[in-house]
């Protein structure tokens, strides 16, 4: 891994975006040899609703800025967020939009997005069934963050950036509870999967 | 007793709650808000752990008196807030100023003013940190910049407050305060505790102050001294006075015991300072985002360096001074409209043409925003 590995995970408050960010910096600081990182979020002042994201930087070397410039993988869950963040992305970077909450892909080329032009973003796109994962498979709405947290494990995977096992020793780790996290390690898999099977890759 | 030695992953506010633990705090007394709410949440969940006790008062007002009152008990004690409780701490904090008390109180900023930005980074408070209680009093204030500094700067400031018996201020931020980090916490070594009488209590003066240090004995309530706690000036015997002599030596007794050993309060870092032309000055996380700066300019040959002041109060003005050559550019990138860049221009002494880059958008600065200025020459 060169330089700054940076991923955003963005959609609505109470999605679990921050949580999931939190896991993939624990998976780094606390499971992972070398590997510094910085975990932030932003959100506004309402409990659930707003638009909120959550960031991990990750560097072989100590990390000055704190928050991301430009996301290698950005995982985005409703359209709101799909608009605001993902022009960031780094030039050939990669972009996992939720194909329930994001119905308009931002600068989507039918090649698969990677042309150059103003309306283009220059990035992998996926588009992946995160919520409906979630809601329909595992029956829990609430474990759409460790879907998609699956996905991005996934990613860092073949980004030779960290071992899913890892995020799964982080998972462990989080939520003490064995039933919840048993929950949780299966909606993680399920992700896991769902990337796999994606036509793109 | 739960383990201290360990690393973590965790917020820079969680860093701080454990931080103060492992100096010795057993007592927080505070009201929640954001973004300085964890604070409280660790101090709730760990203190019980070690002994100590959490309370939370009916509002800000209350959790600084309970700070107070705990700390003339005899505990190190601490309180968490954001600006808008701070503000409501300023008159018990000019209390504890006054009475000599040793606190440690936290900010973690956030924009305003009043409710201002519940969520959102800024630095509007650190002159308010210097002056925001009335009358004049040394300040001790620190800035973390990173997690591991929340834990170690929450260790010095209850070393610092036990030391001069007055409160000792954290000024966090929204950035610092929420990012999560690797942390090693540790026991830290030769903790300070405030001097405790040497004399039986029938020869016990409670503010005649040892000679050298200036910095009078406490006795704890409940321990058979007797001690008059008052924010009226007072004399040797804690009573109020009148006397023209008594109050100047009281008054100038409270200034001095910091300014001179300000010295070894003081705390800075910098980098590639040797041979810059464009100097950036920043702390807490706009340190972050300017060390960045800096060091991209670097990359492409421009001699710029960087100055964080860790301690913002005493400000490190003679170490910047000493590190500026005639001529100098300086840029002050802050997320308020300007307030330590005064204190930077009094500190070079016209040496150094120095320029506010100033943000108020509620954001923390892009590094690529503080290169565009150190690449104009500021």
């Amino acid at each position: 891994m060169e330089g700054r590995y940076e991923i955003r995970i963005a959609g609505s408050g109470g999605q679990g975006v921050i949580v999931a960010t939190e896991l993939i910096g624990m998976a780094a600081a606390l499971y992972e040899k070398d590997l510094f990182v910085v975990q932030s979020q932003a959100y506004g002042p309402e409990a659930r609703g707003g638009k909120s994201k959550a960031e991990v930087v990750l560097s072989k070397e100590a990390i000055d800025y704190p928050k991301v410039i430009a996301p290698r993988l950005q995982v985005i869950l409703t359209q709101p967020a799909a608009d605001e963040f993902a022009p960031d992305t780094m030039p050939g970077g990669r972009i996992v939009y939720d194909d329930f909450f994001v119905t308009s892909i931002p600068g989507f080329s039918e090649e698969g997005g990677v042309e150059h032009s103003e309306n283009v973003i220059d990035a992998h796109t996926y588009v992946l069934p995160i919520v409906r994962t979630a809601r329909d498979k595992i029956g829990r709405e609430i474990v759409t963050n460790m879907v998609a947290l699956g996905a991005a494990g996934r990613v860092l995977e073949l980004d030779k950036v960290m071992s899913p096992d890892s995020l799964r020793k982080a998972i462990v780790n989080h939520f003490t509870d064995k039933k919840i996290a048993d929950l949780n390690i299966q909606a993680f898999n399920e992700g896991y999967a769902l990337f796999k099977e994606s036509v793109w890759l | 007793m739960a383990e201290i030695n360990r690393v973590a992953f965790m917020q820079g506010n969680e860093a701080l709650a454990h931080g103060a633990i492992a100096a010795g705090c057993r007592f927080y007394g505070g009201y929640p808000i954001t973004p300085s709410t964890e604070v409280a949440e660790i101090m709730a969940y760990e203190l019980p752990k070690f002994g100590g006790k959490f309370i939370q008062m009916e509002d800000e007002i209350a959790g600084m008196a309970a700070v107070i009152g705990a700390s003339i008990a005899g505990a190190k004690t601490i309180t968490a807030t954001s600006g808008p409780g701070f503000s409501l701490k300023q008159e018990n904090l000019g209390l504890a100023y006054e009475a000599e008390i040793p606190v440690v109180v936290v900010d973690v900023m956030r924009g305003g003013p009043s409710t201002g930005l519940p969520t959102k980074v800024a630095q509007q408070d650190v002159m308010q940190a210097r002056w925001g209680s009335h009358g004049d009093h040394g300040t001790i204030a620190y800035v973390p910049s990173s997690v591991q500094e929340c834990y170690d700067l929450a260790i010095e400031a209850f070393n610092m407050s036990e030391k001069f018996r007055q409160p000792v201020l954290i000024m966090s931020d929204e950035v610092v305060g929420h990012m999560r980090e690797k942390v090693t916490l540790y026991k830290p070594e030769n903790l300070i505790e405030r001097a405790k009488p040497s004399v039986p209590p029938d020869k016990f003066v409670p503010y005649l102050a040892d000679t050298k240090t200036q910095v009078p004995e406490m006795a704890a309530f409940g321990d058979g001294y007797r001690w008059h706690v008052t924010g009226l000036t007072h004399n040797d015997w804690g009573f109020p006075t009148n006397n023209p002599k008594e109050i100047e030596k009281k008054m100038l007794r409270l200034m001095s015991k910091v300014n001179e050993c300000r010295d070894e309060i003081v705390k800075f870092e910098t980098f590639h300072m040797e041979d810059a032309e464009i100097v950036v000055v920043a702390y807490g996380s706009v340190g972050r985002s300017a060390l960045r700066a800096v060091r991209d300019a670097r990359k492409v040959g421009i001699k710029a360096g960087f100055f964080r002041p860790i301690t913002i109060w005493p400000f490190p003005d003679k170490e910047l001074e000493s590190m500026i050559k005639q001529g100098v550019s300086i840029l002050v990138p802050e997320v308020n409209c300007g307030q330590m860049v005064n204190e930077v221009e009094r500190a070079v002494h016209g040496k150094a043409k120095v320029t506010l880059q100033s943000l108020v958008n509620g954001e923390l600065f892009k590094p690529s925003e503080i290169f565009a200025r150190i690449k104009e020459g500021c």
